[in-house]
């Protein structure tokens, strides 16, 4: 993106956002003030284990959560208040303006209906146009996403497309309405080795090609390493360190982050154990107070236990909240490279 | 290689055979599965001729996509899935034929470690009379069960008194993992089949769970078979890897050799889809095209002819060979590349 475009509003803009499931037992905080804005045109990773808040945060985007959970804060698409929308708005705005890509396109998509028609009723649900003019467009959908004999196989149930192809198909759909902002959870965790580098570089060029702004969530710091322009790594349902993803993996600036590059199993000596992050991630229903890795970590102080640390700014572009960023070491990955 | 390293002068007295026996040999092992409603005669061919040798105390990785049969070998080994045809051979003993051993004395000396930590423990047992339960099939009385069920949580690092009472559900995800390696060491096995053990934690925790396993094997003597379709993980835990494509034993090897040259160009693509965690070094075309084919119909001769960039007409012909694979240190691959009188206009190149 140029320059100007860089100084332009961000494509999405989400300040605290909050998502608590609510129930007779117990109150889960899932997602506990995310904030992190994303440029047009930008990959930005979430990456974080599980429960982390990264799919619900992802949910929260698309308006897909159930009724019962409490979402607070604040999500602005294009200046446009996304909490907000209710009705006709909201349905064009699933679909139209945002879509996403699911993990597993098996239970995704639906296996009573044709490859074909899942894409040609989108199509026109949105677009409009008749059946043949939507049926041309949607047999170039399958060709840009690389499926062969793409004619042949708009005619497929789900069940008769491998893996991979099913994830394609899954794509063209995501972007047969052209959406500025796509979002995908986890694309390719469910591929092989072999499928999975070719849909992440798909996945890359047509970013590409047509300029979408994409949320990418992976548990995968190979994958964000592959895809991402930004990462934000989150823990526990907040952001806690944000920045350009060559950056972040080679010098983390959270002990989160450098625990889990040590704790990725990727070249380590065979003869030597893993630095492994000792401990398991809080319990959502009952976070500590203070920093939620403090319980986790080797750099803690009682000051960490106090309250949440604010963000600090150790670099341009880098974010990360903690209150030892001048204490985390190198990832092992720099000693390696 | 570390596995001469750790070998232990302490003697098992079930050791029968001695070190120099090999723990399991496997021969043109094979089991297909019937396919209903997909027309006369169509099976799934899972496991199609695999040979191998595991040695005492080392680690042997299994690496393949899904569909290779890597899980169906693992429930051929403990004869969970028995095999049509081949030859199973524990510590010199011809498994399941009379004058061998017999299938539930196997099942005392291997033990195996699912995926799904979940599903593989009862929801309705403590998990510290899940992990009694062997020791009491096996002729313990409830006390002493329930006293090798502390032991070995301690030895997997969950403190009895804590742990032991609680239910499956009660439990994260890496501590049911260390429950079920638990559940496996408790009626003291030889070796352990860990079938994807690792692969559904997230990584934080995958790393203590390495670090457990690779300390339990030291200390109670035990030799893996580590199947996993993570070649990061694989290369880090295992003495020798053997790579599977639809069915079939594509190339086996000592580790650091199969990572460093790779034979067969299966493996090599396999090695090439590895991410490489440095955003300044993206992949920028795809080792291969294309997924895996099915295993229910698979290409004549060699079986990965249909994705490979060096295919001629000898592969499509015939199958080829993976060779003499008996000792510790053989690395060969079923790939005519590597036979010089195949025929093939690249033999011996690789």
């Amino acid at each position: 993106m140029d320059g100007h475009t860089e100084a332009a509003a961000p494509l999405l803009d989400v300040r605290d956002l909050t998502v608590k499931f609510v129930s007779r037992e117990a109150t889960v905080t899932a997602v506990n003030g995310a904030t992190f804005s994303l440029r047009a045109g930008e990959v930005l990773c979430l990456l974080g284990e599980s429960g982390s808040g990264k799919s619900v945060t992802l949910r929260a985007l698309m308006r897909l959560l159930p009724k019962q959970a409490q979402v607070a804060g604040r999500v602005e698409l294009g200046g446009q208040d996304v909490l907000a929308l209710q009705g006709k708005a909201l349905r064009a705005f699933r679909g139209g303006e945002v879509a996403m890509v699911f993990q597993e396109p098996m239970t995704a998509l639906d296996p009573v209906y044709t490859i074909g028609q899942h894409l040609v009723e989108m199509i026109r649900r949105h677009k409009g146009g008749t059946k043949a003019e939507a049926r041309a467009r949607a047999i170039e959908l399958l060709e840009l996403v690389k499926i062969p004999s793409a004619a042949r196989r708009f005619d497929a149930y789900p069940h008769e497309l491998s893996g991979g192809l099913r994830q394609r198909a899954m794509i063209a759909i995501a972007l047969s309405c052209g959406p500025r902002l796509l979002l995908a959870d986890e694309p390719t965790t469910a591929l092989d080795a072999t499928v999975q580098i070719q849909v992440l570089i798909l996945l890359r060029r047509l970013q590409q090609e047509l300029g979408m702004g994409t949320i990418f969530v992976t548990h995968d710091l190979g994958v964000a390493a592959e895809i991402a322009d930004r990462v934000a790594v989150m823990y526990a349902g907040r952001v806690i360190e944000e920045g350009p993803v060559a950056d972040v993996l080679r010098a983390p600036k959270h002990p989160y982050t450098a625990g889990l590059l040590a704790s990725t199993v990727h070249e380590q000596a065979p003869d030597q154990d893993i630095a492994a992050i000792p401990g398991s991630p809080p319990d959502l229903r009952r976070l500590p107070g203070g920093c939620s890795f403090a319980p986790r970590c080797g750099l803690a102080t009682e000051a960490c236990r106090q309250a949440f640390p604010d963000p600090v700014y150790p670099a341009p572009g880098r974010m990360a909240r903690c209150l030892r960023v001048a204490d985390v070491l190198p990832s092992p990955l720099t000693e390696l490279a | 290689m570390s596995a001469a390293v750790e070998m232990q002068p302490y003697v098992d007295p079930r050791d029968r055979g001695g070190a120099a026996q090999p723990m399991l040999i496997a021969r043109e092992l094979q089991r297909h599965f019937r396919v209903k409603g997909a027309g006369t005669g169509a099976v799934v061919r899972a496991v199609d001729g695999v040979s191998f040798t595991l040695f005492k105390g080392e680690t042997l990785g299994v690496v393949g996509e899904s569909g290779c049969g890597k899980s169906t070998l693992a429930r051929l080994l403990l004869h969970l899935v028995v095999p049509d045809s081949g030859e199973l051979v524990f510590d010199g003993d011809a498994v399941g034929e009379r004058g061998g051993v017999n299938v539930a004395d196997l099942r005392r000396q291997v033990q195996m470690v699912f995926q799904d930590s979940y599903s593989s423990l009862n929801p309705r047992m403590p998990v510290q009379d899940s992990i009694a339960f062997g020791p009491m099939v096996n002729g313990r009385s409830k006390t002493e069960a329930r006293r090798i069920a502390h032991e070995i949580l301690v030895k997997v690092g969950l403190r009895p008194d804590l742990f032991g009472p609680r239910y499956p559900h009660e439990l994260s995800g890496g501590q049911k993992q260390r429950v079920n390696i638990a559940r496996a060491l408790a009626v003291g096995p030889r070796m352990v089949i860990l079938d994807e053990a690792v692969s559904a934690l997230d990584k934080s925790v995958e790393a203590q769970v390495l670090n457990l396993l690779r300390q339990l094997k030291r200390t109670l003597n035990l030799t893996y078979l580590f199947i996993s379709h993570d070649l990061n993980v694989v290369r880090y835990i295992s003495d020798r890897v053997l790579v599977m494509y639809l069915g079939q034993v594509v190339e086996l090897g000592p580790a650091a050799e199969v990572f460093a040259r790779a034979r067969h160009p299966y493996t090599r693509a396999l090695l090439g889809s590895r991410l490489s965690m440095d955003a300044g070094r993206r992949i920028e075309a795809p080792p291969l095209v294309g997924d895996p084919p099915s295993p229910i119909d698979p290409p004549s001769g060699c079986r990965f002819r249909t994705r490979c960039p060096h295919a001629e007409s000898v592969c499509e012909a015939r199958m080829p060979t993976l060779g003499h694979w008996e000792d510790r240190s053989s690395h060969v691959a079923a790939c005519h590349m590597t036979r010089p009188d195949s025929g093939h206009s690249l033999a011996g190149s690789a």
